[in-house]
């Protein structure tokens, strides 16, 4: 059945993760709240390829190996990751996981058909402070993340057993270490975007309260071979809220580099 | 028993209605709050009383770090331990403690140190910390690599004041290429290091290890968890091999003595209940980021927490009850003190005489009365 666990070993760390769909491979990096299930958007990206969804090692039930201390590191373990499939991949990463994604870019894209990043944290604009979402409260921090509230009532109101609890406890450390200083960017990050020399789509909600909607321009701006999509009525996490909107703008995308 | 008087110098002139309109007295509290002749003064009063305790008989004098909060008035503790030494002349002063984790040069806590140490001929005694997990909000420092920096900052500055420099330090976190301390601290191997802590199970296994013998200081807890935690050090140490002795354990605890019990509580309440529910309460997520505690110590934590559910205030009678504060007639409070001492075997009491928003006057009558009513009766 599509979307569910497996477990992936490369270079001796296993990592979980889900896959559904067939075509070409399309990597999705997950954000700081860790293993997202089998959302919609998946289902309409597997009619087109072979989606992996893999947990970032020292996240959830992964592997948490003691060399992963920061972002580079995680960065080089997906490139590891990437060689061990037949085929370039179509990277696409959201928040955290399109940060590990532009990261990943910058050092080699040799092993990439193409990108796409979702709201992506990993650069900072002087003046223009993301949400602390360190200092939300639990309520405040799904709240946040979406334009429309009825998707936080829903994801709010779901139970949530002790073991999934404690896993998502283990995702907020290893997000915490990858992103609490300097908060959730990289100060050499930007100055090398233009090192990525494959299409990139930038995808952002237009009322994105982790970061605002202006760092799309600014990610656009860096990246040469780039389109910049903003969308309506959409919070931080557009692969939730407006999964047609981003899972058409993928296909588009994808068609192009065929 | 040896009586250190430790003080936080809280803000006490704090506009109660603006603070509850955030989400706490730390990080994020405007400092337009904060109006300077009234600090000016605090600052007078607090280090006249701190000058006071030696007179009084008190065997230490204490003060500690907290940064950007009305909670206390210390982000640079031993610029109030320069101050004590030239005003004092044989009490011992401890400074408990530095945040270790906080710093990115662990070498200026031990060159400070070393200086407090000459300039007081060896009255100085340190307390290391890791700060409360707010501290981690207010410094940027990442708190997942609190523990880690700990440790490394501890070795760099215990080497520093013990090992013939210059030498090269080489850490995951910490990398000096030349360590060599001008001074070197008075006392010999180095001044006292003493370990206050909320409890934790991996700090008290750290701090008896027989290599340290650091003593341990149980702080804001109620009666039986003191008593747990002084007895896991106690069992730890059995463990390691040796018997503790009593001053390798200790509790602080906020005190109030008068003639009688009714009136102790009259006088102590308003500055005990805004101790907590004022100025030491802040919201989990600042309290505890992520990487504060260890990660089974956390999910402990979260499953408690979740059965207690929301906080509330917490009343004098609440806080007397859990034994977290001591307030009463001299009687009163020797027996309650005494009680825990025999049952922990610990010898060092750290208590906290001026708390929240209590006055002047009634801080001096309160050390006063401590000072000659119950000190006396549990001096060794």
């Amino acid at each position: 059945m599509a979307g569910e666990l497996s477990s992936h070993k490369v270079r001796g760390v296993t990592v979980r993760a889900r896959r559904g769909g067939s075509g070409d491979p399309l990597l999705f990096l997950h954000g700081a709240n860790g293993l997202p299930v089998w959302l919609p958007v998946f289902d309409l990206l597997s009619q087109h390829f072979e989606v992996i969804v893999p947990e970032h090692p020292g996240f959830g039930a992964s592997d948490n190996p003691p060399w992963m201390r920061n972002i580079g590191d995680l960065a080089m373990y997906y490139l590891d990751f990437i060689e061990a499939f037949h085929y370039p991949v179509h990277l696409v990463g959201q928040s955290l996981g399109g940060w590990a994604a532009a990261e990943l870019a910058v050092r080699n894209c040799t092993r990439l058909k193409s990108l796409t990043l979702l709201a992506p944290a990993g650069i900072r604009i002087k003046g223009m402070l993301p949400g602390d979402n360190f200092i939300w409260d639990a309520e405040e921090a799904v709240r946040n993340l979406y334009h429309d509230q009825s998707i936080a009532d829903r994801i709010l109101a779901m139970p949530m057993s002790e073991e999934d609890a404690d896993l998502a406890l283990t995702t907020r450390y290893a997000a915490t270490k990858l992103g609490w200083e300097p908060r959730w960017f990289n100060p050499s990050l930007e100055r090398w975007l233009h090192r990525i020399n494959v299409r990139t789509l930038i995808v952002w909600g237009k009322n994105d309260k982790l970061f605002p909607v202006e760092y799309a321009k600014r990610w656009g701006d860096g990246i040469p071979a780039s389109r910049v999509e903003i969308v309506p009525d959409c919070g931080h996490v557009p692969a939730v809220e407006k999964p047609d909107v981003t899972a058409k703008a993928i296909v588009r995308q994808y068609a192009e580099t065929r | 028993m040896q009586f250190t008087f430790f003080h936080l110098m809280p803000y006490r002139p704090l506009d109660m209605t603006e603070r509850h309109k955030h989400r706490a007295a730390w990080v994020v509290l405007p400092n337009s709050l904060y109006d300077p002749k009234k600090g000016a003064d605090e600052y007078q009063s607090y280090i006249d009383q701190l000058v006071y305790a030696e007179k009084l008989g008190f065997d230490v004098i204490a003060v500690n770090e907290h940064h950007q909060t009305a909670y206390g008035l210390m982000p640079a503790p031993n610029l109030i331990a320069a101050n004590l030494i030239a005003r004092t002349s044989t009490v011992k002063i401890a400074i408990v403690g530095r945040a270790l984790p906080l710093v990115n040069n662990p070498v200026n806590i031990a060159e400070e140190f070393a200086m407090l140490d000459n300039l007081s001929r060896g009255r100085i005694i340190t307390g290391f910390v890791r700060g409360i997990g707010n501290e981690y909000h207010a410094t940027g420092i990442n708190p997942y690599w609190s523990h880690e920096r700990f440790q490394e900052a501890h070795d760099l500055i215990v080497q520093a004041w013990t090992r013939p420099g210059p030498f090269a330090f080489e850490g995951e976190h910490f990398n000096n290429r030349y360590v060599n301390l001008w001074p070197r601290p008075y006392q010999t191997p180095h001044p006292p290091i003493w370990i206050p802590s909320m409890g934790s199970s991996e700090t008290i296994e750290w701090a008896a290890d027989p290599a340290r013998k650091y003593p341990f200081l149980v702080t804001f807890s109620g009666r039986d968890l003191v008593a747990r935690y002084l007895n896991l050090y106690r069992e730890q140490a059995k463990q390691f091999g040796y018997e503790c002795s009593p001053n390798q354990l200790g509790w602080a605890s906020p005190v109030y003595v008068a003639d009688t019990d009714a009136r102790a509580r009259e006088e102590a309440r308003a500055g005990m209940e805004s101790l907590f529910n004022d100025y030491l309460a802040v919201p989990f997520q600042m309290l505890l980021p992520p990487g504060y505690t260890s990660l089974s110590s956390m999910k402990n934590t979260m499953r408690i927490r979740k059965q207690l559910g929301a906080q509330k205030r917490h009343s004098l009678e609440e806080l007397m009850e859990s034994g977290t504060v001591v307030v009463g007639s001299p009687k009163t409070v020797r027996d309650e003190l005494s009680a825990l001492r025999d049952k922990t075997g610990a010898s060092n009491l750290v208590t906290m005489l001026q708390f929240g928003v209590l006055p002047d006057d009634l801080a001096k009558r309160n050390m006063e009365m401590f000072a000659s009513e119950v000190m006396p009766h549990l001096k060794d």
